[in-house]
């Protein structure tokens, strides 16, 4: 169990996906512009990195390991998230509509989010044992809702001030970020303190 | 031929894929703490490109309208899929250096955006010429990025060290916020210095950086966004 904790509490704070292994900057650059997009788009994420990592764990190691197919990772992970994730929202449009209405706006988005291509790879590479890939791709997604939110709060306040023309946009958002990139050293080390 | 030149040289500066269009930011922030990293990457990413470019210009016919998006994917996945072969094979150096990234150029916007707004409407000769320059601007500003940060926060140039900076190097340059930081000037000093005016709306559908790769599929997030700005 401590294992467990400790695998979740680092990808949420010390590798955090965004802001640590620059995984989904897309969406952090995109979609972090006010508070409540940010939850609805991390929401999203979550629930498809988790439902990606159970799907992509069993077929890596019951399907294409024990046939040599290992290479074949990259087109099956790709194609079992893109379906993943219209039959998610086939599913959640027909049976959980108040869901659908808050997630659904955002899920097209999460095809080509490379953090949840990016835990289900990490996952294996990782050797990590299906209940460990799951806590791993909960931490990492509650580390993308983290940094989005976290962030949304910054950009908000950013924008207000008045920054010279060329900074303004893209350029202060980015160094915001390396800011709020530089406070989350600050949990090195806090981990291997509690549960060393 | 003229014609042909500017296809090839558009993708170089006036639509940098990734300081203008800034497209595919994951891999250039995360792959540019060493200039052979940066190369590694960029000709990866090239070949990709190249390919995937090629062979949708040569199937546009044949895609049906409605699934073609997968069908990119799929072409996307196989290249990558062999571009990883390769690499393991004769250069496991750059291959162990890139790591995760190399199978994450599938989900490249760079790749699936030029699919999307170039290669599905032009001849298979202009496609090559776009990906070739595409290729070019991308792996320069890899490079570029990855020399200020290699030489600062290294102290070494391709593994060559420079005098003074190697004995003081601000090693935080080569750590996540470093990444951020170089990104955030080099797109500024774009901004400052080039015909490129920034945009008075960076957050309508064209400022989004998923902008590209959602295309006709419906930017939803942008468009819920855009609606508010009108109203």
């Amino acid at each position: 169990m401590k294992e467990l904790i400790v695998i979740l509490l680092t990808t949420v704070f010390i590798n955090n996906y965004v802001l640590q292994q620059f995984l989904g900057i897309c969406p952090f650059l995109g979609v972090s512009k006010k508070v409540d997009q940010a939850t609805g788009m991390s929401a999203a994420v979550i629930f498809v990195m988790l439902m990606a990592t159970a799907v992509t764990w069993p077929i890596q190691n019951f399907v294409l390991n024990p046939n040599g197919l290992g290479y074949m990772q990259t087109i099956v992970f790709i194609l079992v998230i893109a379906s993943l994730v219209q039959l998610v929202e086939i599913v959640l449009k027909k049976y959980i509509p108040a869901l659908h209405a808050s997630l659904g706006v955002y899920l097209p988005l999460i095809t080509t989010n490379c953090a949840v291509l990016g835990v289900c790879i990490s996952n294996i590479d990782s050797e990590y044992t299906f209940i460990q890939a799951i806590f791993n791709s909960l931490g990492a997604g509650i580390g993308f809702l983290l940094a989005m939110v976290l962030f949304a709060g910054v950009r908000s306040r950013v924008e207000e001030n008045n920054a010279p023309a060329s900074i303004k946009g893209l350029p202060i958002t980015l160094i915001s970020a390396a800011i709020l990139s530089v406070s989350f050293f600050g949990f090195a080390g806090v981990i291997d303190n509690i549960f060393g | 031929m003229n014609n042909k030149l500017k296809v090839l040289t558009n993708g170089i500066i006036k639509e940098n894929p990734v300081l203008v269009l800034v497209l595919g930011a994951c891999p250039v922030l995360a792959t540019t703490t060493q200039a052979s990293n940066a190369l590694g990457m960029g000709a990866a990413a090239t070949a990709v490109l190249l390919c995937s470019n090629v062979f949708i210009s040569l199937l546009r016919k044949v895609i049906p309208d409605k699934v073609r998006i997968p069908c990119y994917i799929v072409l996307i996945a196989s290249f990558v899929t062999i571009v990883q072969m390769v690499l393991n094979a004769y250069v496991y150096s750059v291959y162990d250096a890139l790591g995760i990234f190399l199978p994450l150029i599938v989900v490249n916007c760079i790749i699936l955006g030029r699919a999307e707004m170039f290669a599905n409407k032009n001849s298979v000769v202009d496609s090559a010429l776009d990906a070739i320059g595409m290729g070019i601007g991308f792996t320069l500003t890899l490079f570029i990025m990855a020399s200020v940060r290699e030489i600062f926060g290294n102290g070494t140039w391709y593994g060559i060290p420079i005098p003074v900076l190697a004995d003081n190097p601000i090693s935080i340059m080569t750590m996540a916020p470093g990444g951020f930081f170089v990104f955030g000037v080099l797109i500024a000093l774009v901004n400052k210095f080039g015909k490129h005016k920034p945009k008075k709306s960076d957050f309508g559908c064209e400022g989004c950086p998923s902008a590209a790769a959602c295309g006709k599929l419906g930017c939803a997030a942008c468009d819920e966004e855009r609606k508010e700005a009108e109203a």
